[in-house]
């Protein structure tokens, strides 16, 4: 007997009881689409933060200053300065390859003025290569240029956050801003980047020509002066990061321990990974238990099917249906029940993660392989919970069957 | 003398109910010819029914040996068993035994489902066909609860023939019909006897038994008398002989 005519018989048992087969099936349906929701969400969130990740820039190589290190402690008092120096951007530029660009980063905060309207915020300074680092592009006016920044001009660029705050709609290409009281003009605003993978609101910063910041807003203040390196490619980053650190080392050679920190966008984009998976396998765990119910749900039809059907089954095999045709017939009836949920329940799932998506602003992404996954375990799951009730139907004594009333 | 279609020696079928042993079958010696029409008669509990299902491979012997058409039937095992059941038997039942909810025409062809390399056209063909020598080919896609008792009982014997087999078994295929439909389906009987298939009834009707061409009585397992009828009934005949039934 051929699998197809089994198929069909299959089929055709279950046509005869639509209403048990659908309630048998909605337990798959439920489970199914749970799992496929759940992994789209997950997935979702992944993505939205390696959006995040990427939106620091492209192969992001920083250094930053240990202020825990024995170096800082002893020259606390000394006034020297930062730990990670203005000079040792110029040094990696020069001397480690596989270097696209590299820019000094100083952080600070402070009142913003314009007219009557007041804004406190980050002031950053930074060196031209820092735009393209980030990846940062002006929606109106320009960056500053390279000669601004060597001269320390007081200009700056505005975040999108900075600009609606003090401007609303206005342009302010060539307004003067008072930054701590300090007239600073306008020449750009950048376009919106979002949030950051801390939640930071990307947009609320002014960025000006480090050479400024340091000299007007950071006194004789030791500024925490931050290097931001992009490299060439991303499998540069390995090698550029080691040569980095062989090289910091070597221009900091006094210090007994590093002060330096050297991070990469690798580094965060792995740490933020593994939590989005531990969260989306939780996720997908939980649904996947109301998977399983579905599966005992099956099994407990097929036995009530197979108890219901003994003298279908004893008639079949008196006109010549053998044991494993038996078999066969009720384990199929097990795997489309449980198959055909699937399928449902992944167009279901589907459908509810794009609700989801759109309600709460996120990109759910439903992958090939979580609908792979879904099939294959619903299939498994129909011929694992088929399987006992088939083999009672297959092994029924043929005589006992027939009479059975 | 040709080699019998059925052989049977010293068959015993003895099997358990609860603690108790039933000798159903004491030792059962008979040989049958193709193309004979054979009633077994004897009362109930008798062992007639037990030979049927021996005869009909759905049960296995407890000790004796059993050919069908040179198969020796008691040393095979289940697997060509149920394909000796699928091709050289077909069973009629005394309550049909159809699969409800399902048309007649699926039940006839039920039996070519499980039989390997037939295409769609050469089920249909079959299906049809046996059909049409029941006469029923009218009724072929009402359910079984559409259907009369006689009626019921055409389309069961449809599909016992619908795989052409060698041996057609009827376990009291009239007991539950009336008897004016019993007669009709002892026609049809007659009739399948004609075209070539060696039939075999069990009844306790001894009317029911004139139809038939050879008369074995059953007794405690055992057979007490084995004789020819030849002076056997017509079902058309008597059929012709009944007064016309209105139909509704």
């Amino acid at each position: 007997m051929s699998i197809l005519a089994i198929i069909r018989i299959a089929f055709k048992s279950l046509q005869r009881n639509k209403t048990r087969t659908f309630l048998t099936m909605l337990g798959i349906i439920i489970g199914v689409g749970a799992v496929i929701t759940m992994l789209a969400i997950g997935q979702g969130a992944k993505k939205i933060i390696e959006d995040q990740v990427n939106s620091m820039g492209t192969n992001v190589i920083t250094i930053s200053s240990n202020f825990n290190s024995s170096r800082s402690t002893a020259s606390s008092g000394a006034g020297t300065g930062s730990l990670v120096k203005v000079e040792d951007v110029d040094a990696i530029k020069n001397q480690v390859k596989g270097v696209l660009y590299a820019s000094p980063v100083v952080r600070s905060f402070g009142q913003i003025k314009y007219g009557s309207m007041n804004w406190r915020t980050q002031v950053q300074g930074s060196d031209v290569d820092y735009f393209y680092i980030r990846d940062m592009q002006v929606s109106q006016g320009t960056l500053f240029n390279s000669n601004e920044v060597r001269s320390g001009s007081k200009v700056c660029v505005l975040g999108q956050t900075v600009y609606t705050n003090l401007f609303g709609e206005d342009d302010p290409i060539g307004k003067v801003i008072r930054i701590r009281n300090i007239p600073v003009k306008v020449v750009g605003v950048l376009k919106a980047k979002g949030q950051n993978v801390m939640g930071n609101d990307q947009d609320d910063v002014i960025i000006c020509p480090y050479t400024m910041v340091l000299t007007r807003f950071m006194g004789d203040h030791r500024p925490p002066l931050m290097i931001n390196i992009s490299a060439e490619s991303k499998e540069m980053i390995p090698i550029v990061q080691q040569d980095i650190i062989n090289l910091m080392q070597q221009r900091h050679r006094d210090t007994t321990s590093e002060d330096f920190w050297v991070r990469t966008q690798t580094d965060m984009a792995e740490t933020s990974e593994t939590v989005s998976n531990t969260l989306t396998l939780l996720l997908a765990s939980i649904a996947g238990i109301s998977l399983l119910v579905g599966g005992i749900g099956i099994m407990n039809i097929m036995l009530v099917s197979v108890t219901e059907r003994i003298k279908e089954i004893g008639i079949r095999m008196a006109v010549g249906a053998r044991k494993r045709d038996v078999l066969l017939q009720f384990i199929i009836e097990a795997v489309s029940i449980s198959v055909l949920g699937g399928l449902i329940g992944i167009a279901l799932g589907y459908i509810a993660a794009r609700i989801v998506g759109q309600t709460m602003h996120w990109t759910v992404s439903v992958t090939a392989w979580s609908v792979v996954l879904a099939v294959t375990f619903s299939g498994a799951i129909g011929i694992f919970f088929g399987w006992y009730p088939a083999k009672k139907a297959a092994n029924l004594n043929l005589i006992d069957a027939l009479r059975y009333e | 003398m040709p080699e019998p279609l059925i052989k049977i020696e010293h068959l015993i079928k003895t099997y358990f109910m609860g603690d108790v042993e039933v000798h159903a079958l004491r030792g059962v010696d008979v040989t049958i010819q193709a193309g004979e029409f054979i009633a077994i008669m004897g009362a109930s509990g008798s062992g007639k029914t037990t030979l049927m299902n021996l005869v009909g491979c759905l049960d296995k012997p407890t000790s004796g040996k059993y050919s069908l058409d040179g198969i020796d039937v008691h040393t095979i095992d289940d697997e060509d068993l149920a394909q000796l059941r699928n091709q050289k038997i077909g069973y009629v039942f005394q309550s049909f035994y159809l699969l409800t909810r399902t048309t007649a025409y699926e039940n006839v062809e039920l039996p070519l489902l499980y039989r390997t390399k037939l295409s769609y056209q050469q089920r249909k063909d079959l299906t049809l066909k046996a059909l049409r020598n029941v006469s029923i080919e009218d009724r072929a896609h009402h359910y079984p609860n559409q259907l009369s008792g006689g009626q019921q009982q055409r389309v069961a014997i449809a599909r016992a023939i619908v795989n052409e087999p060698v041996l057609l078994l009827a376990d009291e295929p009239t007991g539950n019909l009336d008897s004016r439909t019993s007669v009709e389906v002892m026609a049809v009987f007659q009739e399948l006897h004609q075209k070539g298939i060696t039939v075999i009834l069990v009844t306790h009707e001894p009317d029911i038994s004139q139809y038939a061409q050879r008369i074995i009585t059953f007794k405690d397992g055992k057979i007490r008398s084995d004789s020819p009828n030849p002076k056997y009934r017509s079902a058309i005949e008597d059929l012709k002989a009944l007064p016309p039934l209105e139909e509704d």
